[in-house]
This record gives structure tokens, C-alpha cells and sequence, in this order.
């Protein structure tokens, strides 16, 4: 076993979590300020479900490493946390908040459609329920691309800008981590290729489909997940004030 | 006997969110396990992982257990078998109903299918109805339309 990653497993959860957590507060920022009441209600119930998932997958962490789940979330700084410059990003508009959720929840489907058949059936039993919940996220955020793509001159450009401002970070949502290649040998985790792989075949025709035009990747995209945008200082900054300022709060 | 006396007070405990119908019609309770006289483990599942009612639930599941002579109450969460709706017994499908909340509709894990299919509404059973929101007031409802008696309605989601 690789001595800089003695829990492997522990390390790619985490990083899995942290996704599903920084996406989750991104998409809360809406609430309030949504284009209309519907969609504030929608985006909501997509950040509460993902905040799940991140409970769900920071459990299984915990289970490895003995951690409390809540201190991961609101007592690690910028240097520990392990999430993709992709979720990281700003909210921006309309368009680059459906834009990303689309992207993420097909990478999402993709990964959790594999993981019901991981080796280690606690993340195979997880998978199995995370997939029945991430169905309606998958084809809220399918629907809105087509209108947002299809739809008039200035929704189709903005959606276009999102694209080309995303794509090129999508790809660390896959990139593999140092440890990796045990876990995809014990049958744990699938191969990181393959998932992109199988991603890449939903969305490329879909995005097409939507009129959006997929920009080429001029540049590998970032792979170190200790390395983060300047994005995700000031995001826990807002997300851990209150936890931090009263740690021994109960509530 | 104990056991039967042990599912009947968890059939009193409520679904916070939707207080018509309990835990064990709702299918949310999966175990009861007798650890000795005074100790009780009960299993319980998550409808949608992220539920903030859950917390709820664990603490009126071990008030229950302690008012029927327990000293010793573990709550555990399981998520296998993932809930289905499908667990949703018929005389809770008729109480969500009189409640306002169109049942949801038996996928048998096929719960794509379920997206095309009319769902009745749940005041006047038309199916001349149409979703305004598949996400609604908490995590397992969404919002509907009925055009004939020209109301809206929330339905419990296909999980």
C-alpha cells in the first residue's frame, strides 16, 4: 500500500463529499434571489438533497477514520478541503448555475449508476439510494438546458459563455487521486477514464443538442485537489462563520 | 407479545412532515430488535437522505420506547434496502389522500417511468392535471395543477 495514502478510500470520499457539499451551498445562494418562486423552491430541494449526499458520503468517511462528520464541514480550512475548482466557482447567472448542475448531475448519474456495483457494499448500498434521488435533479437541470440553449438570442449566449467558462474545469471532477488505482483494482471505485468516458457520451450530444457549441480543452484541467480557486477561502468563510463562532453551540 | 406491544406504540409515532400517517404505515421503520429486557434497538430508514426530519423521528421513536418500559433506546439508521414509495401501505396511500397529497404511483424501481404518468387529483380524482414543480414545500413533494376543479395540489414523489 502506497505509505503517503494509507486510507485511499477515506481520501476519495472525502473528496466526493466535498464536491457535493461546496455544490450544495453554491446552489443555496439562490434561495431568496431565484428567478422565480418555483425555481427558488426547486433549487432548494436540490441543495438539501446533495447536502445529503454529503452527509451520506462524509458518514462513510467517518466510518474509515474515526472523524465527526459536522467538523469536516465546518472546521477545516481552505488547505484541507479536497473540492474541484468546478463546484468552487461563483454562482453567477441562470444560465452558469443550470449549466454546471447539468454537468454535475450527469457526471453524478454516471458515477452512482457504476457505484451499485462497487466491492464495498456499504458505498454500493449509498449509491443505490443517492441514484433514485439524483433522477429528479438529472432531469430538472436537463430541461432547463434546453430552454436556456434553444430558448432566445440572449439565454442561448449566456448559456454558451457558461459553457465555455465550465467545460474546461469539468474534468477534475474525474481526475484521479494518488490512491486511486488500489480501489479501482479491488473493484471498489470504477476506473476514472471510463467514467469520464461514459459522462463525455451523455453530454456531448445532449449540449449539441441544446444548440451549445462544445469549446476545445486548450489546457489539462487543474488535478491537484489540494489546490483550489480563490472562490472557496470566502465561501467557508460565510458557510463555517456561525459554527465557528460558537463551537460548543448545540442545536 | 412484547414485540407486538413494541410495533403498536412505534405505529403511534407520526411522520413529522406529514402527521396523518405513522412511521410504520410510511414503511420509514424497517426493525425492532429486543436486546435483552430493557433494551431496544429500532432501525429506521431514510425516505430521501437528505431529510432534516429525521432527528425528529429518532427522538419520538426513543420517548415511545422509554414511556413503554426501556431503559436502554438505540436508534440506527440503514440505507439498504434504499425506501421505496412502493412500501407505502394502501391505508397510508388513503390517509396521504384525505390529507391533500396525491399518493405517490407503484414503479417497482422504475420510477423513470412514473415521470409520464397523470396523477390524480387528490380533491375531485381528475387526471386532467399537470406538474408545476417537481420539487414542492419539503424533499418528497411536488406540485401540481388540476384543471378541473381548478386547484393546486402537492403529490408525494416516486422514490
Amino acid at each position: 500500500m502506497n505509505e503517503s495514502h494509507p486510507l485511499p478510500l477515506a481520501d476519495w470520499l472525502l473528496a466526493m463529499a466535498d464536491d457535493q457539499l461546496i455544490l450544495a451551498h453554491r446552489n443555496s445562494e439562490w434561495i431568496g434571489h431565484a428567478p422565480i418562486l418555483e425555481e427558488d423552491i426547486a433549487l432548494a430541494n436540490i441543495a438539501q438533497d446533495e447536502l445529503g449526499h454529503a452527509m451520506v458520503l462524509y458518514e462513510l468517511h467517518a466510518a474509515l477514520t474515526g472523524a465527526d462528520p459536522d467538523a469536516l464541514a465546518f472546521f477545516r480550512d481552505t488547505a484541507a478541503y479536497r473540492s474541484a475548482q468546478f463546484v468552487e466557482q461563483p454562482k453567477g447567472d441562470w444560465a452558469f448555475t443550470m449549466l454546471r448542475q447539468y454537468l454535475f448531475d450527469a457526471a453524478e448519474m454516471a458515477l452512482l449508476t457504476r457505484l451499485v456495483d462497487s466491492a464495498y457494499a456499504p458505498l454500493a448500498q449509498a449509491a443505490a439510494k443517492m441514484r433514485n434521488e439524483e433522477l429528479y435533479h438529472y432531469r430538472h437541470s436537463s430541461v432547463w438546458l434546453q430552454r436556456l440553449g434553444r430558448g432566445t438570442a440572449e439565454s442561448h449566449q449566456r448559456t454558451q459563455a457558461a459553457l465555455d467558462a465550465l467545460w474546461p474545469l469539468a474534468g477534475q471532477l474525474f481526475a484521479p487521486l494518488p490512491g486511486d488505482a488500489l480501489l479501482v483494482a479491488a473493484g471498489v471505485i470504477p476506473p476514472a477514464a471510463a467514467w469520464q468516458e461514459a459522462w463525455e457520451e451523455v453530454v456531448r450530444p445532449f449540449l449539441i443538442a441544446c444548440n451549445l457549441t462544445i469549446p476545445a480543452q486548450t489546457a489539462p484541467p487543474p488535478a491537484d485537489r489540494a489546490r483550489h480557486s480563490p472562490h472557496l477561502a470566502p465561501l467557508l468563510a460565510e458557510m463555517q462563520q456561525v459554527a465557528r463562532f460558537d463551537p460548543e453551540a448545540a442545536w | 407479545m412484547k414485540q407486538e406491544r413494541i410495533w403498536q406504540a412505534l405505529n403511534e409515532v407520526a411522520d413529522p412532515e406529514i402527521p396523518v400517517v405513522s412511521l410504520v404505515e410510511m414503511g420509514i421503520v424497517r426493525e425492532a430488535r429486543l436486546d435483552g429486557d430493557d433494551a431496544v434497538t429500532v432501525v429506521i430508514t431514510p425516505t430521501f437522505s437528505g431529510c432534516p426530519a429525521l432527528h425528529v423521528m429518532r427522538q419520538e421513536i426513543e420517548a415511545k420506547m422509554r414511556a413503554l418500559g426501556f431503559a436502554q433506546v438505540t436508534v440506527e439508521t440503514t440505507l439498504h434496502p434504499p425506501w421505496s414509495s412502493d412500501w407505502i401501505s394502501d391505508a397510508a396511500r388513503q390517509k396521504l389522500k384525505a390529507f391533500g397529497l396525491a399518493p405517490p404511483p407503484q414503479h417497482n424501481g422504475r420510477i423513470e417511468l412514473t415521470f409520464l404518468a397523470p396523477v390524480a387529483c387528490p380533491y375531485c380524482d381528475s387526471t386532467n392535471t399537470g406538474v408545476k414543480n417537481n420539487f414542492g414545500s419539503t424533499l418528497c413533494r411536488a406540485i401540481h395543477y388540476c384543471y378541473a376543479c381548478q386547484q393546486p395540489f402537492e403529490q408525494f414523489k416516486a422514490l
